[in-house]
């Protein structure tokens, strides 16, 4: 039986008192909003706060506000469900709601949320494992270990971005507002994101992910794909964002993000560029999908052949623009399952 | 360090003095005696400890009971009233929907759940609001059947059905 290493508990009232306690206890504490990711990684032991800072009792972190015609702010604590099930999301940035809506099971989307799922933990086949397993292997760099076992010659590791929302919030243009016990700071989403599979957020220990603030509708529409062996439960082991503005059947911005294929989201813009002043045509879509599929790297670090992964990037950003141009006729919208 | 917590589960009021570190699973298991909320992946990955927290099914593996004060949980000995059983738990038991039954109480209240938002769902509602519960032999063809059967139940006798 897996239980939680011992810690003591803390649930301030404002987002400047969590960013205080963090500061106060050192290395030794931890921030925690719905625990869904980070209570199965304390039982396997890859962490092992002394003291965890709870977020739940923060109102100012709670709920979605705002019109999609003067942009949305959403309170990171907001469950997966809430997102999933918003009218002014699942309307206006229908990418979002598909993606909270495809994280996980549905018990994990009434617990889990949307902030938590933004600085989601990456992962790799080496170390979302047991501490016995990770042991008997010899560890691995991201803990307790000092080689990466998927590329053992590498000096760093290559732990893989395993959000569903946060390649759809970069291509939704989105950005967040962290605030810190000395300041606070909004930037782009993608600013968040490091290429280091152990550092893999810019976000100090002490910042709290405060507001996550998505621009006006104005025009644009979206999809996410997800792939993954089952239909639930499963993380993405490729994700696929676009989101397009088109105008009289023609495509007058774009943008492609894709997840699951390295430590951090990759955007694509060679193929978003490709797309502009283009109609959605089958000729326009294939020569689109083959440059997105570019960015995508993944190694053999998670559920399916790494190549397969690679192809399919391909496929279902196809899918995606067919979906988005009406085109769509042959396969499912949301996911693949295998 | 030890902590005192009120909890209320199904309907009555628990002091408890535990850990802070022990999830409400352990609580209700080991504290409580409530036993029919069962210990499965224990990482948030099949459903088998699903409980109802204000109606909303969440996995009691991954809850810390200090989060958990002030709101009312539910487990699956708090379906039957009495000795009558839940529509539900009738309809699993009559067509044989459990097999070892491991993941029958996870199932049962997160079914139960869908039934009060959505008194008629289709199969595919059905197969959707209960994706986070694993089966590994009963197969989902009887708990389906039952699910269906106890929604048909419930809508012809609204005053069994809460």
């Amino acid at each position: 039986m897996m239980r939680l290493p011992a810690f003591t508990y803390l649930a301030p009232p404002t987002v400047a008192e969590a960013a205080r306690a963090v500061v106060e206890h050192g290395g030794e504490a931890m921030l925690v909003a719905g625990g869904t990711d980070l209570y199965p990684n304390m039982k396997r032991r890859q962490f092992e706060p002394k003291v965890l800072i709870g977020l739940g009792a923060i109102r100012e972190l709670r709920g979605v506000s705002g019109r999609a015609r003067e942009g949305l702010r959403i309170g990171p604590t907001t469950t997966l469900t809430a997102v999933a099930r918003h009218p002014e999301i699942a309307r206006h940035y229908g990418a979002l709601a598909t993606a909270a809506g495809l994280v996980s099971s549905p018990q994990l989307r009434n617990m889990g949320t949307i902030g938590g799922n933004v600085c989601v933990d990456t992962r790799c086949n080496y170390y979302n494992q047991a501490y016995e397993w990770r042991k008997a292997i010899g560890f691995c760099m991201k803990k307790d270990g000092d080689i990466c076992l998927v590329a053992p010659s590498s000096s760093r590791c290559w732990a893989v971005s395993s959000s569903d929302t946060a390649p759809v919030l970069w291509s939704l243009g989105a950005r967040v507002r962290l605030v810190g016990a000395t300041g606070e700071r909004t930037m782009p989403v993608e600013a968040l994101y490091r290429d280091d599979g152990i550092e893999y957020l810019a976000k100090r220990p002490d910042e709290v992910l405060a507001d996550i603030l998505l621009p006006p509708a104005d025009g644009w529409t979206s999809a996410y794909l997800k792939l993954r062996r089952r239909g639930s439960f499963d993380f993405p082991v490729l994700g696929v964002a676009v989101a397009l503005r088109i105008e009289g059947a023609v495509v007058r911005d774009a943008k492609i993000v894709l997840g699951a294929v390295a430590s951090l989201p990759r955007s694509a813009p060679a193929a978003a560029s490709a797309l502009v002043g283009e109609r959605l045509t089958p000729e326009v879509i294939t020569r689109v999908a083959d440059l997105a599929a570019g960015p995508a790297k993944p190694l053999d670090n998670t559920d399916y052949a790494h190549f397969y992964r690679k192809k399919m990037t391909r496929v279902f950003v196809a899918r995606a623009l067919r979906r988005l141009g009406g085109l769509d006729g042959e396969g499912r919208a949301e996911e693949e399952v295998a | 360090m030890k902590t005192r917590l009120s909890l209320t589960v199904n309907g009555e009021t628990h002091e408890v003095l535990v850990p802070v570190h022990k999830t409400l699973l352990e609580v209700l298991r080991e504290d409580l005696g409530l036993t029919g909320t069962k210990h499965g992946c224990e990482l948030g990955e099949c459903g088998t400890c699903t409980v109802l927290v204000e109606g909303e099914p969440v996995l009691s593996c991954l809850a810390l009971p200090v989060e958990m004060e002030g709101r009312a949980i539910t487990t699956v000995e708090g379906m039957a009233e009495g000795s009558t059983l839940h529509p539900l738990q009738q309809a699993f038991a009559e067509l044989g929907a459990a097999q070892c039954g491991y993941c029958t109480p996870g199932i049962l209240l997160t079914a139960q759940r869908l039934l009060e938002d959505n008194p008629v769902p289709t199969r595919t509602e059905i197969k959707e609001a209960l994706a986070g519960n694993l089966c590994r032999c009963t197969g989902y063809t009887k708990i389906l059947d039952a699910v269906e059967l106890a929604a048909l139940r419930m809508g012809r006798q609204p005053a069994a059905g809460r």
